[in-house]
């Protein structure tokens, strides 16, 4: 809407642009336009959408838990290591966040399911993990770990390790520079890549329906409430709107949080 | 300090995942006390017999007060068995069919199903049936946009069947996992038709059903089991035999099913 169109940047390119940025917020002015306002607070308070909105909720906070534990130490590795193993690792740790969710997903079920590597040793200590909550957190975290690692191995890296340094010489251990200076100085990208990193994990789909299933109350994460609403089984259309648009307004909110952190938002 | 941070968010995480496999609410007291049976139920069943299981289920209940039923996992028969072929915690499998059926059964995880209600398919169109439609004929019209269920699904296999009985080619928007969708589609008007089955049309005020010529000819048969290895094997037994039996029969056939 500014009027000040940089001088390098044809005219004749407007149109497109409005047209790419059409595509991309109109959509989503057309879910809003179909909430249905006067139902909108039974909906989102429905047994079926409470219980898809608790267990989304849950699930996904302790797949961030469980991303933060993993993650932070992985970030710090790949960050302080030379510049063809970081290669390698960011390479490994960037493939699930290309591949497909689903592949995920079957990945996931071959490793842990009954026939799975995994699974067939922990089925003898009585542990079966497909098809249960837990199943809902191992493929939100595996889906979501990629952003956390990432972000915050940006920010390591640009950092530096020159006030590590100088700590160090200063008599600092380990843990205490950890403590007092790499990860104040990283700050930014630990929350941005937390928040993105339970984002991710409310909005996984894929994965999360073939390793642990759709049951309700069980494994019925919004997501999966949404896409069985429109199936017309279960969840009424109406809660699917809801919780499309809860999911829509907790992307905004991520948006706004990643933002106010970011060092260059500062004003 | 760090060490009992670490350990204190694992026994969160520990005590959240063991919430979650918690069961939920006592059931409602009722007279009918005639037994003892306890545990839950966990259910998975075709999408066609949502409206009656989840009325059988409170039926049930209410005759079996020790008993909590667990919301049913409604899907198409296809992925539900390979949902329990891969090891989903499930006591009692109902399927639209019984190929669907006989691959659980041929997994070794259940045995001997039983055969507890039919259905057969009819033409849903939108209500006003925008696109005029009347026989098989007309789903292969071109301009016609129909949805089917996908071929590995009871609703789709059947499907297939009758189209080719008519002598009828179509070839569908979309192939959707389960009827439900297929019902869905039509009834939100974005489809012109679909096939789905008798019973899923009845009393959807969004959709009209035609019979098609042949309908007869092609009956879905509804087995139900419980796996071998259900927690509560009686609760899981005393389900399958209700609703094979006089309770489960009379809600089935309100809705419409035919007799197994």
């Amino acid at each position: 809407m500014s009027r000040r169109t940089p001088a390098f940047v044809p005219r004749a390119l407007v149109a497109p642009a409005a047209l790419g940025l059409a595509f991309l917020v109109v959509p989503l002015v057309a879910l809003v336009a179909r909430v249905q306002w006067s139902t909108l607070w039974q909906d989102v308070t429905s047994p079926a959408a409470l219980s898809a909105l608790g267990l989304s909720l849950g699930t996904g906070l302790v797949a961030t838990v469980l991303c933060l534990l993993v993650g932070v130490p992985l970030a710090l590795l790949i960050a302080r290591s030379g510049a063809r193993a970081a290669a390698i690792l960011r390479a490994a740790v960037t493939v699930p966040l290309v591949l497909p969710p689903m592949v995920g997903g079957i990945a996931l079920l071959f490793l842990f399911g009954r026939n799975g590597w995994l699974g067939g040793a922990l089925d003898l200590v009585g542990v079966r993990l497909p098809f249960t909550t837990a199943a809902v957190v191992l493929a939100q975290a595996f889906v979501a770990l990629p952003f956390l690692v990432l972000a915050l191995e940006g920010a390591l890296r640009a950092t530096g390790t020159g006030y590590e340094q100088a700590a160090a010489a200063l008599g600092a251990g380990r843990w205490t520079v950890l403590r007092r200076v790499t990860l104040p100085l990283a700050a930014p990208g630990l929350v941005t890549g937390t928040v993105l990193c339970f984002a991710r994990a409310i909005g996984e789909f894929g994965a999360t329906a073939l390793f642990a299933g759709n049951a309700p109350g069980v494994t019925q994460t919004m997501p999966l409430a949404i896409y069985t609403a429109f199936n017309g089984a279960g969840v009424s259309q109406g809660t699917a709107v809801a919780l499309a648009l809860l999911l829509l307004v907790t992307a905004v909110l991520v948006l706004v949080l990643v933002r106010a952190w970011r060092p260059e938002a500062v004003r | 300090m760090r060490r009992r941070a670490a350990l204190a968010a694992l026994l969160a995480t520990t005590a959240f995942l063991a919430a979650g496999c918690a069961g939920s609410t006592a059931p409602a007291a009722s007279t009918a006390a005639s037994d003892e049976l306890t545990g839950s139920l966990t259910i998975s069943a075709a999408a066609s017999l949502g409206t009656a299981f989840d009325e059988i289920a409170a039926a049930f209940e209410a005759q079996h007060p020790g008993v909590d039923v667990r919301p049913i996992s409604y899907d198409g028969s296809s992925t539900l068995a390979n949902q329990i072929i891969e090891g989903a915690p499930v006591d009692v499998f109902a399927s639209a069919d019984e190929k669907n059926m006989a691959k659980v059964v041929d997994a070794g995880l259940a045995a001997d199903p039983t055969l507890f209600a039919s259905n057969t398919l009819v033409i849903v169109v939108p209500a006003g049936n925008p696109a005029g439609i009347s026989s098989l004929a007309d789903l292969a019209a071109p301009g016609a946009t129909v949805v089917l269920c996908a071929p590995e699904v009871p609703c789709g296999a059947a499907s297939q069947t009758l189209l080719a009985n008519a002598g009828v080619t179509v070839t569908p928007a979309s192939a959707e996992q389960n009827v439900t969708a297929v019902l869905t589609k039509v009834a939100e008007g974005e489809a012109d038709a679909g096939l789905v089955y008798a019973t899923d049309a009845l009393g959807n005020a969004d959709v009209e059903s035609i019979v098609p010529d042949g309908a007869a000819d092609v009956v879905n048969r509804y087995p139900i089991v419980a796996l071998t290895d259900a927690p509560d094997a009686d609760a899981a037994a005393a389900f399958v035999a209700f609703v094979a039996g006089d309770e489960g029969r009379a809600i089935l056939a309100r809705l419409g099913f035919g007799p197994a």
